[in-house]
């Protein structure tokens, strides 16, 4: 067990972006900006440094102690951009946290000033205090997560009081959307694990949901899928007012498929999408009438099964 | 065997520029390879690492339904943009390999990683 709990900090210290902990309303300054300007600054901000931005390109820093450096030299009239550093050292937005500790440590910087990727421009700054406040904050909001998704697990179906009771998801699905298509069976398959419902029952779900929403896709104008959960099954229900199937024992047949070439070259149209339905299933039943539609019915136990 | 290990035998490197320095330490267990999207959906992919020549965004979305830890695309293939999008999204690392299919496979099976089950309890079939 600590070992276990090692591995998920560990994971979630390589997950975390600077982005995530940054502090995004970065205060700047511009090159011209009167070093006598600084105390007020920096004070007000209740900050010991800042980038300095001109013209949206990060060109260079300044902080605390250059600033009682002029101060110890008789504050002499001076712009920032004559006592900031130049070559300064930045991460990006999408870098892993762990990265940029590990260069501030190397650095021994109080600070570090983000970019975007690939540009000159300041999105945020990152200080020590952030990473670990950051840090912090992750651990504790998956803890929370964890808990409240195991009370909402154990409990949805028992808390109800009813005869019966049961949730209902719909999706629409539109034909002919390639690149969204999938969307459906995506997020069916987060809300049942949310639910709590065991993995390999959710697995099995999501996948009779996509190949059933890729045969709306490539087969019809669009249908709607309706996942209906109950607390010993998951039903979908799968309609569309499509060209229909002629015959559908043969459309059941493994390696039956009438899908034109562009629809292979895409690595689908092998005939296996209503097969591996089957395969999913506790009950299945596929109904349809030529020039009228296709309804496609399919139960998974929870439970028990798996 | 750890997904670095993976990349190494492959001599794979990032399919895009992302960084996944942060996903080296991945266990993975087993290994599927397929072109056909029906195929991979017949594999059981929890920790499995998917091998493919297929870059079209629905293999990105295959390999979130069955959590795959990682995709290789094979024969130096590169993920189409809105395949980079979605994996980005769903945090599965894309690498790319030189090698043919076979040769990848074959690697990765004299390295002893397994190919893993086929089939989940499958109540009908
Ligand atoms: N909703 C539908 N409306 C009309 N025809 C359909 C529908 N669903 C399936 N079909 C027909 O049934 C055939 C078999 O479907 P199935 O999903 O098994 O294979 P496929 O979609 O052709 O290939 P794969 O699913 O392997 O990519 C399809 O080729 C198509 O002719
Ligand atoms: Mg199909």
């Amino acid at each position: 067990m600590p070992e276990l709990e090692i591995t998920k900090i560990q994971e979630l210290i390589y997950e975390l972006r600077v982005g995530d902990v940054m502090h995004k309303d970065v205060v700047t300054v511009m090159p011209s900006t009167p070093v006598s300007k600084l105390r007020e600054i920096l004070r007000d901000n209740r900050i010991s440094g800042t980038p300095v931005v001109e013209n949206g390109r990060l060109v260079g820093i300044i902080s605390v102690e250059d600033f009682i450096k002029w101060l110890g030299e008789g504050s002499p009239g001076c712009a920032v951009a004559d006592r900031m550093t130049r070559n300064v050292i930045a991460v990006c937005a999408d870098e892993p946290l762990i990265q940029a500790i590990n260069k501030l440590e190397r650095l021994g910087f109080g600070r570090l000033p983000v970019l975007k990727r690939g540009t000159e421009e300041v999105v945020g700054i990152l200080t020590r205090g952030d990473s670990i406040a950051g840090l912090l904050k992750k651990l504790d909001v998956d803890y929370r997560q964890a808990e409240t998704r195991h009370a909402r697990s154990s409990h949805i179906f028992e808390d109800i009081v009813a005869d019966r009771s049961s949730l209902i998801f719909e999706y629409d699905v539109a034909g002919g959307s390639f690149d969204r298509a999938g969307a459906s069976a995506s997020g069916l398959k987060t809300s049942l694990m949310r639910l709590g419902i065991n993995p390999q029952t959710v697995r099995r779900a999501a996948i009779a949901t996509y190949e059933a929403e890729m045969n709306l896709m490539f087969f019809t104008n669009g249908g709607l899928i309706t996942a209906i959960i109950e607390s010993n099954s998951i039903r979908l229900e799968v309609t569309d007012d499509g060209p229909g199937i002629e015959n559908v024992d043969q459309a059941m047949r493994p390696g039956f498929s009438t899908a034109p070439d562009w629809v292979r070259e895409l690595g689908f149209g092998a005939g296996m999408g209503l097969h591996n339905i089957k395969t999913c299933a506790d009950r299945m039943r596929l109904d349809s009438t030529v020039g009228v539609g296709t309804r496609l019915a399919v139960e998974i136990f929870v439970g028990g099964q798996t | 065997m750890k997904l670095k290990d993976v990349c190494k035998i492959l001599e794979a490197e990032s399919a895009w520029e992302a960084d996944w320095t942060p996903s080296a330490t991945r266990e993975v267990t087993s290994c599927q390879a397929s072109d056909l999207i029906s195929d991979i959906l017949s594999f059981r992919g929890p920790d499995s690492l998917l091998l493919t020549g297929l870059t079209n965004v629905q293999v990105i979305r295959v390999a979130e339904l069955l959590d795959f830890v990682a995709i290789c695309f094979v024969r130096g293939k590169r993920p189409e943009p809105e395949a980079v999008k979605l994996a980005e999204d769903k945090d599965i690392p894309l690498f790319a390999t030189p090698l043919l299919m076979y040769e990848a496979c074959g690697r990765l099976y004299a390295a002893r990683l397994p190919a893993g089950t086929k089939k989940e309890a499958s109540p009908i079939a």
